[in-house]
């Protein structure tokens, strides 16, 4: 589409805007257009600096090229045959767990998830006593005495518009990048956090307990505020193997940490990857990325096991002096999942410090692509960075590839960078064989092994049951 | 010979066993072993380099590498070839490594509980929990002179040599095998570490146990004395004698037995 076309479709949309002001219906026709974007923004009453970001966001996506710099493949994504709105869907709740699928029965028990747990994630109606929104409230309450604000992006747009202005795109405009302007032009919803002044978040945030956090779908977007000397740990994750129809997931995260603020952030991923013939499977492009000001620390932990495609960099600008960044993470691909994930750390503060530990772990026919960049601008006297890159193989038709960028404008600046390939040997498996050890628990106790590193970074119950998905993952990728 | 006293009692009977390496064109090594080991008894394996002492280990003990063409090996009563190698070590066979393999992140006795408790359960016993497995695994440490803190340090990453033995024999035993293959187990090792491993096996020997030593020098043997010893040769056992017969071995070298490899009508261990 030349500019000249796309100015002109432009015009014709805002032209049809008054046409569209009559549909009442809870799905919105397929495709992306202006009028699109503002029935998103209308049907869920948002106040006008929402609904002129998102049409800016969605001018500026028109001029922009999906990317192809990424080491993945996948077929071409028709962003005109996607439904970018529904309102939220009422799923038809089942009886009992009987009616659910038993291979998702299964995965339940092999993860060990409670059954209101289970029950709660493959919509089984939930009996009063069992009622996890009652728990939610319980804790909303808990935390609205500490000033901190837990809540959905809309809720948040709603109740605190001035936070939400102040803070949208501070860390990733809209212009960022194809899949985040896009996100920012749709996102239907996602989470919000602010943490005042001071405060140290007595628990654990996650999704798990946010009221109304059920189908927050495809373009999914969440910023967490920690105020100055605020510390905050959340949690984010669909750690259940959920089958999900929508196949592009294109999510933005935006952290700030002010002054002296802490931020952990630790992601389980384990969306559909495809069958092992590749076929379904999630595409998930996602935008994170994190800004800490002066003697702030932001901290990505991530264990990514599912999706068919994954591009995704968790990033920190470390813009204050003293400030911290941290990325540790594990990515498995088996069969045909790739993935091609990293961070950036951009050192602006003096004295900044970084590190990254990633884990790369391929099996099957997966490919697993680290890139990285480590940039010391120029006023980051006495920064330092320590990346460690470590990769795995298991079998011998999947890839391990690295990509590490770094530059350095300040002289100094200390960067260091490891990197390891190690593959999974006949030997090890034998060792453990031989000592009585089945070859499926092997293979999850030397991945596990390798992963320790960085699982030792999440909260306790996500790193069991992120040890749990790493062996299940492989199930079948050897012998 | 005593070795072929009683075969009905032979704890393992190895019947002209051939093996090559599991590969396109991968050399025959094992060429027709014979070898009976009764419960109680100590054997020593002893040869020149390439003679097929380790493949013979290997091959005991499933090791997928190697390929058996032809022979039997009966354990227990039961045909051992027919059993993954997990399944081998549930039914008592133990390998102790001549080079113990590393597992980055797994700690030691984390690894070793959780073989123990995979033997356990084959077994229909019910598993250690961790801190009857700790008090276990302390006292067998002791045999060895581990130092506790060996406990969680990453499986064999970083050992030393001697300690990569002395963990192989800690792990012996604690797993408590029927039939011990120790494979080179003196290897790379100075005087001292060799008497403490050679104390830690010798603690190990029992009148229901049995043990195969694979070795390249007699040192070891003056340690832990075997009840026969076999010389291999050219992928068979070319002799097969008492104690004694590590001593001429001492004396003569392996030189006179590249002669005696391609003759096995005058070999073989049941004479």
């Amino acid at each position: 589409m030349s500019t000249a076309e796309q100015f002109k479709e432009l015009a014709d949309q805002k032209y049809r805007y008054g046409f569209v002001t009559d549909i009442e219906e809870d799905r919105v026709p397929k495709g992306l257009s202006e009028e699109i974007v503002r029935l998103i923004s209308r049907k869920k009453g948002e106040p006008a600096f929402m609904l002129d970001w998102r049409l800016k966001a969605y001018r500026h996506w028109l001029t922009m090229q999906e990317p192809t710099w990424a080491n993945v493949r996948y077929p071409k994504i028709d962003y005109q045959d996607i439904v970018y709105y529904s309102a939220p869907k009422q799923q038809k709740a089942l009886g009992s767990m009987d009616e659910v699928d038993p291979e998702l029965r299964n995965a339940f028990r092999k993860l060990g998830i409670p059954l209101e747990e289970q029950m709660r994630l493959a919509g089984v109606a939930v009996d009063a006593v069992f009622d996890s929104v009652s728990v939610a409230t319980t804790y909303k309450k808990k935390l609205g005495n500490l000033g901190i604000v837990f809540c959905s992006f809309s809720e948040a747009v709603r109740e605190h518009p001035a936070l939400v202005e102040r803070y949208l795109g501070s860390v990733v405009p809209y212009t960022d990048n194809y899949f985040a302007t896009l996100n920012s032009a749709v996102f239907s919803d996602g989470s919000f956090v602010y943490v005042p002044k001071g405060v140290r978040c007595p628990m654990e945030l996650s999704t798990y307990f946010r009221i109304n956090a059920k189908d927050t779908g495809q373009f999914e977007r969440t910023l967490i505020v920690a105020d100055e000397g605020a510390s905050v740990s959340y949690l984010e994750g669909c750690t259940a193997p959920m089958r999900d129809e929508n196949q592009l997931h294109a999510a933005v995260v935006e952290l700030v940490a002010l002054d002296g603020a802490h931020i952990k952030y630790s992601t389980v991923q384990n969306w559909y990857p495809g069958d092992a013939e590749g076929k379904g499977g999630i595409f998930n492009f996602v935008t994170k990325r994190g800004k800490a000001m002066a003697r702030a620390k932001i901290s990505w932990t991530q264990v990514e096991t599912g999706s068919a495609i994954t591009w995704k960099y968790p990033s920190c600008i470390l813009q204050g002096d003293d400030s911290v960044g941290e990325f540790y993470s594990v990515a498995l691909t088996n069969h045909l999942q790739q993935a091609d994930t990293g961070t950036k750390m951009i050192h602006i503060g003096r004295n900044t410090r970084s590190t990254i530990i990633s884990k790369g772990i391929s099996a099957g026919r997966g490919q697993n692509t680290y890139r990285g960049l480590v940039k010391m601008m120029k006023g980051a006297q006495g920064a330092r960075n320590y990346s460690q890159c470590d990769s795995l193989l298991i079998g011998d038709r999947c890839g391990a590839h690295t990509f590490p960028y770094i530059e350095v404008r300040n002289p100094s600046a200390k960067v260091e960078h490891e990197a390891t390939t190690s593959k999974i040997g006949e030997d090890q498996l034998f060792y453990c064989r031989q000592r009585g050890i089945s070859e499926e628990d092997a293979v999850s106790m030397i991945v596990n092994g390798f992963a320790k590193q960085v699982l030792k970074e999440l909260p306790m119950e996500f790193a069991v049951e992120a040890q749990k998905l790493l062996g299940m993952s492989l199930e079948g990728s050897v012998g | 010979m005593k070795a072929n006293g009683s075969r009905e009692n032979a704890l393992l009977r190895v019947e002209g066993l051939r093996a090559r390496i599991a590969a396109e064109g991968g050399a025959e090594i094992l060429r027709g072993v014979d070898l009976d080991i009764r419960p109680g008894e100590v054997h020593a394996i002893m040869g020149p380099n390439g003679s097929g002492k380790s493949t013979l280990a290997g091959v005991l003990a499933g090791r997928e590498a190697y390929e058996v063409t032809g022979g039997r090996v009966t354990y227990a009563g039961d045909d051992l070839l027919a059993l993954p190698p997990e399944a081998r070590a549930a039914a008592g066979v133990f390998l102790g490594f001549q080079y113990p393999v590393e597992i980055p992140g797994v700690g030691n006795l984390y690894f070793l509980r959780t073989a123990l408790n995979a033997l356990r359960r084959s077994r229909g016993e019910e598993e250690l929990d961790a801190i009857d497995f700790l008090s276990l695994a302390k006292e067998k440490m002791k045999l060895v002179d581990l130092d506790p803190a060996f406990g969680t340090r990453s499986v064999n990453q970083g050992f030393s040599g001697g300690e990569k033995k002395r963990n192989e024999v800690f792990q012996m035993a604690v797993l408590e095998p029927r039939l011990a293959i120790l494979d080179e187990i003196d290897s790379g090792l100075d005087i001292d570490a060799l008497q403490v491993v050679a104390r830690g096996v010798n603690a190990l020997r029992r009148p229901d146990r049995a043990i195969l030593v694979v070795t390249h020098y007699k040192r070891l043997l003056e340690y832990v004395e075997p009840d026969h010893v076999h010389v291999m040769a050219g992928g068979r056992i070319v002799r097969s004698g008492g104690p004694g017969l590590a001593d001429e071995l001492e004396r003569t070298g392996y030189a006179w037995v590249a002669g005696a490899a391609p003759e096995p009508a005058a070999a073989g261990a049941r004479s």
